[in-house]
């Protein structure tokens, strides 16, 4: 039998484009997308992307037994990676929406960027958005093929900072150093868009498909 | 080293077809909106905007279906603008696999659907588009209107003002069109893109009127813009998306190479 990705679908916005990027570097894994705790803990690897709203993001979790799904794989030992707003609800708290609480899967914290200015004193534009470049933080499976300071397409008004040095699997700089991946055992999580990154992205992708923590 | 600025291509889409002429030369069919994409993508193109001209409603079903096809072969950022008028709208064109989705008309004609639909959906999907034309004689401060209906139909409502007010009703950027160079190629409206990238705290796309690369470069350079949109000069060819950059790059704009 061919392994099986799932792929979170909370129910909030376009998760498609996740879907199709895991299907274009399948490599025989089956690509199912549910909103089923079940079949979540079922799977052989999880994604879970995110977009909108934490707030939202964690009730609709907690209310259909999905975060307890995805602590229950990160536990198993199975490949998880979370994406974007997915990244930010693994760490213990968000400041956005006054506060919520989050999944603590990571001890990390998700900021506002607030008013950041470049190098050159002009305030930057929130959200980050765009192509920015990845300082990969050590050598890992999940970055194989891809150079270092690689650019990948970023759209967030929040970010991760506060966690251990170890658990920061790469860098990114925007006004401010935030973690632009974080990694724990099976756990992987980008705050950019791999599905959204072209050939870097993909590349990430399949690395994902692959990799065996 | 930081964010790069953005080059994205625009295609004009009629029930499925890109119109306006793209003209490459080796392409087989350069009416497939599919193929174009792919094409610029290939190209090294960091976005791309897929206008939906389509008058009729009944073929907004072809527009979904196109929308799909390009985001299952595309993996670049893809926004889809035009006659989006209902939460409902947006709903289809994200689960078509849009990223963002663009809003015009509809946003002047009722400002609250931009603030629902950024609370739905999150501001970081919600473009909101602006059409501006100069309405200050030249011995006078520059103010811009917006206008509607392809530039015909004026609205009363300040340019700058206008941005501002719907970056604060949650649009996560702003794309700017000056409908005074709009198929000039005389260059962007500097004027008009610096004041409103310095009005508002998002990034601003600026469109309208490239003709020339060191267009591209004033754009970014002297109109603070975050993102270049152009059609023409890509569609037929006159320069490559990877010559753009390349350009870019070397008049000191950081751009995203190779």
């Amino acid at each position: 039998m061919s392994e099986v990705v799932a792929v979170i679908d909370y129910g909030m916005g376009n998760l498609h484009s996740a879907g199709k990027a895991l299907e274009k570097v399948a490599n025989g894994q089956t690509i199912i997308i549910t909103g089923d705790p079940d079949q979540v803990r079922a799977a052989d690897r999880v994604v879970f992307p995110g977009v909108g709203a934490i707030r939202d993001c964690i009730a609709v979790l907690k209310d259909t037994g999905l975060d307890q799904a995805i602590r229950d794989v990160a536990k198993a030992g199975k490949p998880l990676l979370g994406i974007c707003v997915g990244m930010q609800a693994m760490m213990a708290r968000s400041e956005e929406n006054n506060g919520v609480d989050c999944l603590g899967i990571f001890d990390g914290q998700v900021t506002f960027f607030g008013e950041q200015f470049s190098d050159t004193g002009a305030r930057l534009k929130v959200p980050h958005m765009g192509w920015n470049q990845v300082q990969q933080g050590m050598a890992h499976p999940m970055w194989a093929g891809i150079d270092n300071h690689a650019r990948f397409y970023f759209v967030h008004s929040y970010c991760v900072t506060g966690l251990p040095d170890e658990a920061v699997a790469g860098r990114c700089d925007y006004g401010l150093s935030f973690a632009a991946a974080a990694v724990q055992g099976n756990v992987f999580a980008v705050q950019f868009h791999p599905e959204k990154s072209a050939d870097a992205g993909l590349t990430l992708l399949e690395n994902f498909l692959r990799w065996q923590p | 080293m930081g964010l790069a600025k953005r080059i994205i291509p625009c295609l004009d889409v009629d029930a499925g077809r890109v119109v306006k002429g793209v003209q490459f030369v080796d392409i087989r069919d350069a009416g497939d909106p599919v193929e174009i994409a792919k094409r610029y993508n290939d190209a090294g193109a960091d976005e791309i905007t897929f206008l939906d001209i389509t008058a009729s409603h009944q073929e907004r079903d072809t527009t979904l279906h196109t929308v799909e096809q390009i985001a299952s072969q595309v993996f670049i950022p893809l926004t889809v603008g035009g006659g989006v008028r209902a939460l409902e709208d947006i709903r289809n064109l994200l689960n078509a696999g849009a990223d963002k989705v663009a809003i015009n008309s509809a946003a002047v004609h009722n400002p609250e659907f931009v603030r629902e639909a950024a609370e739905r959906f999150g501001s970081q999907c919600i473009v909101v588009a602006i059409d501006a034309k100069k309405v200050s004689a030249e011995s006078d401060t520059n103010r811009w209107e917006i206008f509607t209906h392809g530039g015909r139909k004026p609205t009363g409502l300040d340019a700058v003002e206008w941005a501002r007010k719907m970056t604060d009703y949650g649009a996560g950027e702003i794309l700017l069109t000056s409908m005074d160079r709009d198929g000039t190629k005389n260059g962007f409206d500097i004027a008009l893109t610096r004041a409103i990238s310095d009005a508002v705290p998002v990034p601003v796309i600026a469109s309208g009127g490239v003709g020339n690369l060191q267009h591209l470069v004033d754009g970014v350079q002297q109109g603070g813009a975050d993102a270049v949109l152009a059609a023409s000069i890509f569609h037929f060819g006159e320069y490559s998306v990877q010559q753009a950059k390349e350009f870019m790059q070397s008049a000191g704009v950081e751009m995203r190479l190779g």
